[in-house]
């Protein structure tokens, strides 16, 4: 027991003090928190005021109508291919030409820029002359703009799941899938990563030679028990890592972001148009948010992830102890790929199955992927967020142990006989066999 | 005895590793194992060193049954030398230290030790990957040794070395026999048989063929032949003796002969016979070396 404690603290320090470690794990959190930090970055930075000329062929517009704040638009007059020709020399960044027959030809706009126009400039510039367009309509219609505004409401839900005793939970079925689908990933990717580093430390060491000298020391499934369990702690740090680190980051930057927004609405009180508009805008922002905080209160967090972190080890466990297995057989990297594709295809195919799961969490496929210890980690992970039957967890949980213990045993037959065997070209054959050779 | 091996069989699927094989291993002795290559000696060290298990037979460590507990009493230098390369050659002799069951202080001291008598304290934080292959061999031999064994295995210890370090090696291990080490020799190099060994074992096929005391073994392989260096000319009239060549020994006076004594003639005899014809220079007995005696024995049992 002590010497499996040493092999698990050398596999995990050795690996854990290695740069690669460390960048891996604050790459990450900081991807995370730069995909959700930059669009509020670009949306909160003082944009450049953009100068749009507006050649009103419809007599539609007036120079008040063009008020805008990111947009500084002004009316010209004169000749339309005059001014096609010189608007950039007069500072403007775009020249926008509305035609006569504005109100029937909704297509007819014309937008003329020096170089290629940003999609928001064109967006904004749609909208204003969009907007005009439809207040006109409108009145030409003899509906009044207050009424159509008060029509347009937005409809939005609240999913609720009764249970057969009649409890109610609201759920976020969106949120849910998205939880899912994230923490199945996040599976698929881990039991392929930190099941080949298993592998390849154990081709290290056969390659090196050390193997013979560790194990006249200690047992070979000791050896194999220790490597699988370090590099597995190297995954949950890594993990704790990336939760601490996104967590912090993230509150790190929306707290830099929130505080002057909300100085800033503070001190523009008395502007009231601008405080409308940061108000709706807050208001428009804050419905993800409220979706989140949504499936936060409906799912059971300590059962996902608690679930997780079974599923991870358990998984992790029966996958490694696998590629320990092919690890032994080979000599050398380029070899080992030829058998890593057979314990790779449930590992893919438990990948694909989920898709299949999270599109009906019910159904029969979804329930055996997630029952079969090969598939069950990621499957079930898909499944849980959607509510799954306690028997049903339970009966995969005890699974996977059974199918770890099956595997490990398998593994470590296999194992003790190929780290000895140099200079042989393997089969599946061949390493079939070593399972029935006696120690 | 501190290896006891008895009636010891390894089959493999294919072939009988070792067949009924059965040693006496003395304590503090320097004991070699010999054999050609595939011969089964591996085999029988991987028995000893616990990797593999024997399918018949017993091995008494030291009058107990050999188990898991011993592994801490072994030292083991097999002849594929490997170490972690990206390791700190201190942190990794420190963990192979405790995996022979020393604790960390333990280790540290023992090996600064050895750091200091082999002239190496630089090497303690560089990395395995920047030493030079003999650098590493001689790291490898200390983590064989540092947890002081009872028995150290060393096998074909002295190839990769240089001669300087081979002989610091070869001082290394028989001051490790005087404190009371015994060693259990695995070689193909019949030199250091003569020089380090105190008995031999030769294995071939799967059986050991030849053992025993080193001089005893070679007096058994003595072919009573003797070389004589004379001046004069030989009559070549002997009783119990047969001529088997004769030459000139390069200085004009002398010449060699080599006699051979049928059986029941003693050395005494012959001398007696010569010193009537002849003016004796030299007379020795001629003993095989363990060279020819390996491929004697081998070429007979294959």
């Amino acid at each position: 027991m002590n010497k499996i404690l040493l092999v698990i603290k050398r596999e995990y320090l050795t690996r854990v003090s290695k740069k690669s470690f460390w960048i891996a794990s604050l790459l990450a959190p900081l991807l995370l928190t730069a995909i959700y930090a930059v669009p509020i970055w670009l949306a909160t930075r003082d944009k450049e005021v953009k100068q749009v000329a507006i050649w009103d062929g419809s007599g539609l517009f007036e120079q008040n109508d063009l008020a805008d704040k990111e947009i500084a638009f002004k009316l010209l007059k004169g000749d339309v291919n005059q001014i096609k020709k010189s608007f950039d020399k007069q500072g403007f960044d775009a020249f926008a030409a509305i035609p006569t027959d504005i109100l029937k030809n909704p297509e007819g706009l014309k937008i003329y820029s020096e170089k290629n126009l940003s999609l928001s400039l064109k967006n904004d510039i749609e909208r204003m002359v969009q907007n005009k367009v439809r207040e006109i309509l409108l009145r030409n219609a003899g509906i009044s703009t207050v009424k159509y505004k008060e029509t347009q409401v937005d409809i939005s839900s609240d999913t609720i799941t009764v249970s057969k005793q009649g409890e109610e939970t609201t759920s976020s079925s969106g949120g849910a899938m998205i939880l899912a689908a994230f923490l199945g990933f996040l599976l698929y990717l881990t039991l392929l990563l930190y099941g080949s580093q298993v592998m390849n430390g154990v081709i290290e060491e056969k390659s090196n030679r050390i193997i013979e000298v560790i194990i006249s020391s200690i047992k070979p499934y000791q050896l194999m028990l220790g490597k699988i369990l370090g590099v597995g702690l190297v995954g949950l740090t890594q993990f704790l890592l990336w939760i601490v680190l996104t967590i912090g980051l993230s509150t790190a930057t929306s707290k830099l972001y929130n505080a002057p927004s909300r100085m800033a609405t503070v001190a523009n009180t008395t502007n009231s148009e601008e405080l409308k508009k940061s108000v709706a805008k807050a208001e428009s922002s804050s419905q993800p948010m409220a979706e989140v905080n949504k499936l936060i209160e409906s799912t059971n967090i300590p059962l996902l992830l608690g679930s997780f972190f079974f599923y991870f080890l358990f998984g992790y466990l029966l996958y490694s102890s696998l590629f320990a297995a092919i690890g032994s057989a080979v000599e050398s990297a380029s070899e080992a790929q030829q058998f890593t594709f057979p314990v790779m295809i449930p590992i893919i195919l438990a990948f694909i199955l989920a898709q299949f799961t999270m599109q009906d969490p019910d159904s029969n496929v979804a329930f055996w992927a997630s029952i079969i210890p090969f598939t069950s980690p990621i499957n079930m992970m898909v499944r849980l967020p959607y509510g799954v039957p306690a028997w049903e967890i339970v009966l995969s949980m005890v699974l996977l142990v059974a199918g770890f213990l099956a595997c490990s045993w398998l593994s470590s037959r296999i194992y003790r006989v190929g780290i000895l065997m140099y200079g042989k070209k393997m089969t599946w054959k061949e390493i079939s066999k070593w399972v029935f050779y006696k120690a | 005895m501190i290896l006891s091996i008895q009636d010891v069989v390894k089959r493999y699927s294919s072939h009988v590793a070792l067949d009924q094989v059965s040693l006496e291993i003395p304590k503090g002795k320097i004991f070699g194992l010999l054999g050609p290559n595939g011969a089964g000696k591996t085999s029988l060290i991987r028995i000893i060193t616990q990797i593999t298990a024997p399918d018949e037979g017993q091995i008494l460590f030291d009058g107990e049954k050999l188990s898991t507990k011993h592994v801490e009493q072994i030292g083991y230098l097999p002849e594929e030398r490997g170490l972690y390369k990206k390791m700190k050659v201190g942190e990794q002799l420190i963990y192979l230290a405790q995996l022979k069951g020393l604790s960390r202080q333990e280790s540290i001291a023992r090996l600064k030790d050895w750091f200091i008598r082999l002239d190496i304290k630089d090497w303690w934080d560089k990395q395995v990957d920047d030493l030079s292959k003999g650098m590493q061999q001689k790291t490898q031999f200390i983590s064989t040794v540092v947890h002081e064994p009872k028995l150290l295995i060393l096998d074909e210890p002295f190839s990769g070395f240089d001669p300087i370090n081979a002989n610091l090696l070869k001082d290394e291990i028989l001051a490790l026999k005087e404190r009371g080490t015994s060693i259990l020799f695995s070689t193909h190099r019949m030199e250091s048989v003569e020089e380090l060994c105190d008995s031999i074992a030769l294995i071939n096929h799967s059986k050991v063929v030849l053992r025993g005391e080193k001089n005893e073994v070679r007096n058994r392989f003595k072919a009573h032949q003797f070389e004589v260096l004379f001046e004069g000319d030989l009559i070549q009239d002997f009783t119990g003796v047969d001529l088997v060549s004769l030459e000139m020994s390069g200085d004009a006076n002398s010449k060699k002969g080599i006699f051979k004594l049928q059986k029941g003639t003693s050395p005494n005899q012959l001398l007696g016979q010569l010193i009537h014809q002849v003016q004796v220079q030299k007379f020795q007995e001629l003993i095989p070396s363990f060279n020819d005696i390996f491929i004697q024995v081998v070429k007979e049992t294959n």
